[in-house]
């Protein structure tokens, strides 16, 4: 598989794959996700990472307008959605498709923050085709060390 | 020989763990157009290599965030991409041109002058 040349544009083991991990996201919120997903139906994967500070939520974004996302915190949750336009130059004359693995449409994805994280201090930046969203925690939860008197 | 040593072997052939990376490919009059999402890939980190008819794309995310983070959900575990395409013989592989921007790679896959199609005049006579 690794070496196959261009495959063809209706590819059924792709399909096959990107059900599967439907039914992966459905069945088996909590497991690890196929190596595949990024072909599949979740578009942007996400990473969601933690530290003392912050919440970290990182969208593998590739190809967008950072002026076209749109990153949304309402009740406990972060909604990053946006549109990706197809790449192809469509069905004209002379141009032959033989592959379209890429996402395109518009998307949505929502993460469900912390009781602790502060809605209000929000920063998002796009680099390399990553979104990175930071959360910040209330400083009342952060950590800290009572002093002894 | 030893068990262990072929093991050794065997791990050589095998390649690091990595995703294959989802690719839009069409092509036109002019030559062949390949879209690759590779989000993370920085161009210091993108490797295009020629080698004969073989096209081969990789490259590694930089690891974004801080360093004293922890992984609490990951859809997207494998910081690498690898991907091998086999070139046919009409394709001018010295003329490759790649472009990088925001995650996606654009490569830009010439045919050679002999190999476009061309119209030919049909006189009257």
């Amino acid at each position: 598989m690794l070496h196959a040349s261009f495959r063809p544009a209706t590819d059924v083991f792709g399909e096959l794959n990107r059900l599967q991990s439907v039914l992966d996201q459905v069945f088996r919120p909590q497991e690890r996700s196929s190596i595949r997903a990024l072909a599949g139906s979740a578009f942007p994967v996400i990473n969601v990472g933690a530290t003392p500070d912050a919440v970290e939520i990182m969208a593998l974004a590739p190809g967008l307008d950072p002026a076209s996302l749109q990153v949304t915190a309402d009740r406990g949750l972060l909604i990053l959605a946006g549109e990706r336009p197809a790449a192809s130059p469509g069905r004209r004359e002379g141009v032959s498709v033989y592959a379209q693995e890429r996402f395109t449409g518009s998307f949505r994805r929502v993460v469900s923050l912390p009781e602790d994280a502060d809605p209000a201090r929000i920063e998002a930046s796009y680099r390399d085709g990553i979104l990175r969203v930071t959360v910040a925690r209330r400083e009342s939860a952060k950590p800290r060390r009572i002093e002894v008197q | 020989m030893s068990t262990e040593l072929k093991q050794q072997t065997a791990g050589k052939v095998a390649a690091a763990p990595h995703v294959i990376p989802p690719v839009d490919v069409f092509e036109d009059e002019s030559g062949i157009t390949l879209l690759a999402d590779l989000p993370g890939v920085s161009r210091e980190r993108l490797g295009v290599r020629v080698d004969g008819d073989s096209l081969l794309i990789e490259g590694t995310v930089e690891v974004a965030g801080p360093k004293d983070m922890d992984i609490v959900y990951g859809e997207a575990q494998v910081p690498a991409y690898r991907r091998e395409f086999t070139l046919s013989r009409e394709l001018d592989a010295s003329r490759i041109e790649a472009q990088l921007k925001d995650g996606v790679l654009r490569l830009t896959i010439p045919k050679a002058e002999e190999a476009r199609p061309r119209r030919i005049e049909v006189r009257v006579g």
